[in-house]
């Protein structure tokens, strides 16, 4: 029986109300990942006995900020220190937080750089 | 607190193949505290997505896990397959399922030997890998590949096996189970075995759940959860119990990982029983346009695929959360309170694959 | 005990193991070793370039070669798959150890069809 899913759009300011929910709820952190696009789109992903909710929030590719959510789900430190390695997102207060040491790479948010939308060409 | 001292472990250990490294605080030889510190081998494969296009990052998602490379490149056809709207063939689906379990099989056998290297048991640790070695004959024989199968693409497999060859493969399996009852026999029985599993590693079922733990991990811990009920592939014909041990310690998820390897044999025989015929491979045509999050189940536990298209045929983001990630928040707080030398076998019973978290 | 009884089968037992270098590997049929092709049915379409992932293979039309570079190469047989005149197959032995990165260049006699057959006679 494949489970169901919905994206739900919040807004930035309420995550932490929304994971608290989610928590109350009973519900377990399945993932949490950032895509750039012309803002910076995140999903959390939560998954309960009735299904799997993501998240989605939009946030500016310039100089991103959010809350931490590691004091509702501890687990979540692994992935908001790689969006904060990878995408660049200033994430305060995590429980565990490398400072931009999780992933060693060369260049600063490498995920967040670079043209992704427009006339990508074919390799040549 | 007077004998508090920091010990590094990894990334590079005699029993632990994989580059972690950990900060372990120490009071005499109790743990106290551990901090994992990854990314020696980051890859950055998710950004390639933006230059290979759709069905040529098929063969790169498969290189993501060098161990559970066929279930990756599955998972990563079946994110695509459902933005398309793509519904495969039934062979395909069969096919592939045999293909996953077989992998699943392999995956616990490397894992036992590996288990049993940690707790220097090194003859244990050959006979498990000596019949490994079997199964992998039988998936080079039928994919062309020892460990990256290179079988799934996008729209079906990419091989046919005739139904000759399936019936010989499932009498020489039949031979391969009988071989593996005197291996994990000595799992069950052996003293000391039991010595260095029983009551270490402990992890309650709360903060399993909580701390977002998945497969063996989390069934060791007596939480019922297995990404194959979801039914994809094949497995919306077949019923899969999850395996759940309540022991909540490193000798619940070696057992969890053991009765796996039997309910797999137990899959490819159904499998095998009910293989439809038929195409294997539908065409493809047009590019994905949309997003899906994919759900399967690997041998290391629930992995998750993350898929959108913007109509062309470069995605836009493709995220992988594998198992191993997700079990590592669990680890750190199996690792409150044990003993120094149980470090690498409590690390090990997570089954990691840091190349496979990192990506 | 237990293990005493495997232990016990695999002392009387032949090895498990093949005596390498003395007794060839005898490879699977459809194992993927290494690419082969076929020059005489290559028409130099370059389809295979274009779709191979690591970008190992060259076809250069004007010095009508087609070239591989073996260490390149992740044997994954797309080009296989895809070359629209079957000249391409996969050998099953793999591509022996070298200490320098091999380039493997084969000349095709391809002969493109000649493109302006009509003006050889001057309309009358």
């Amino acid at each position: 029986m494949e489970t169901p899913q919905e994206i739900v759009t919040i807004a930035s300011s309420d995550l932490l109300a929304k994971v608290q929910e989610q928590k109350d709820a009973g519900h377990r952190l399945v993932q949490i990942c950032a895509t750039t696009l012309e803002q910076l789109e995140l999903s959390y992903s939560f998954m309960g006995k009735e299904g799997i909710t993501h998240l989605r929030l939009l946030l500016p590719r310039d100089q991103p900020s959010l809350p931490s959510i590691t004091d509702i789900y501890f687990g979540a430190f692994a992935y908001e220190n790689e969006m904060h390695d990878l995408f660049g997102i200033d994430i305060r207060d995590i429980r565990v937080d490398y400072k931009g040491k999780f992933y060693k790479i060369s260049e600063p948010a490498p995920f967040n750089a670079g043209c992704l939308i427009p006339t990508r060409k074919q390799p040549s | 607190m007077s004998n508090r001292t920091i010990i590094p472990f990894g990334p590079q250990h005699p029993v632990l193949p994989e580059p972690i490294h950990l900060d372990l605080v120490v009071e005499d030889e109790r743990v106290i505290e551990a901090i994992p510190s990854f990314g020696f081998i980051h890859r950055g494969l998710e950004r390639l997505v933006e230059k290979k296009d759709f069905q040529e990052f098929t063969f790169v998602a498969e290189r993501v896990c060098g161990i559970c490379s066929f279930i990756h490149g599955m998972g990563y056809c079946q994110a695509v397959e459902r933005v398309m709207g793509i519904t495969l063939p039934p062979r395909a689906d069969y096919l592939r399922t045999f293909w996953a379990e077989l992998s699943r099989i392999h995956s616990h056998l490397l894992w036992m030997g590996l288990v049993a290297d940690a707790f220097g048991f090194e003859n244990l640790f050959m006979n498990s890998w000596r019949i490994r070695e079997n199964i992998l004959d039988i998936v080079e024989e039928t994919t062309g590949g020892r460990v990256i199968f290179g079988a799934a693409k996008i729209g079906g497999t990419r091989r046919d096996v005739t139904n000759d060859k399936l019936k010989e493969i499932g009498r020489t399996l039949k031979t391969i189970e009988a071989e593996l009852h005197a291996i994990t026999d000595v799992f069950e029985q052996d003293y000391s075995v039991q010595q260095r599993l029983r009551g270490i590693g402990i992890l309650s079922r709360e903060d399993a759940f909580d701390l977002g733990a998945v497969g063996p991990t989390l069934r060791g811990s007596g939480e019922p959860m297995d990404a194959r009920c979801e039914g994809y592939a094949a497995y919306r014909d077949i019923e899969v119990e999850p395996i759940v041990e309540s022991d909540c310690d490193s000798y619940a998820r070696c057992m969890v990982r053991i009765r796996e390897i039997y309910q797999s044999f137990d899959i490819i025989r159904q499998v095998l029983c009910r293989m439809p015929d038929g195409e294997t491979e539908i065409k493809v045509k047009g590019y994905p346009n949309g997003e899906h999050f994919a759900r399967l189940e690997q041998p290391r536990g629930e992995v998750l695929y993350y898929v959108k298209g913007n109509g062309t045929k470069h995605l836009d983001r493709f995220r992988v959360r594998t198992p191993t990630f997700a079990n590592i928040p669990p680890l750190l707080k199996m690792l409150q309170g044990c003993d120094l030398p149980d470090v690498p076998v409590i690390v090990l019973t997570i089954d990691p694959c840091i190349s496979c978290a990192e990506r | 005990m237990k293990m005493t009884y495997v232990a016990l089968k695999s002392l009387f037992s032949s090895p498990a193991t093949a005596n390498y270098p003395a007794e060839p590997k005898t490879y699977y049929p459809g194992t993927r070793g290494h690419i082969v092709l076929e020059v005489s049915t290559c028409t130099l379409c370059k389809i295979c370039e274009i779709r191979c992932p690591t970008g190992a293979i060259q076809v250069d039309r004007e010095g009508k070669a087609w070239s591989i570079e073996r260490m390149k190469c992740i044997q994954c047989g797309f080009c296989v798959d895809s070359c629209p005149r079957k000249c391409l197959s996969n050998d099953p032995q793999y591509t022996s150890p070298a200490s320098e990165k091999i380039t493997d260049r084969l000349d095709v006699p391809y002969e493109p069809p000649k493109r302006k057959p009509k003006p050889e006679t001057p309309p009358a």
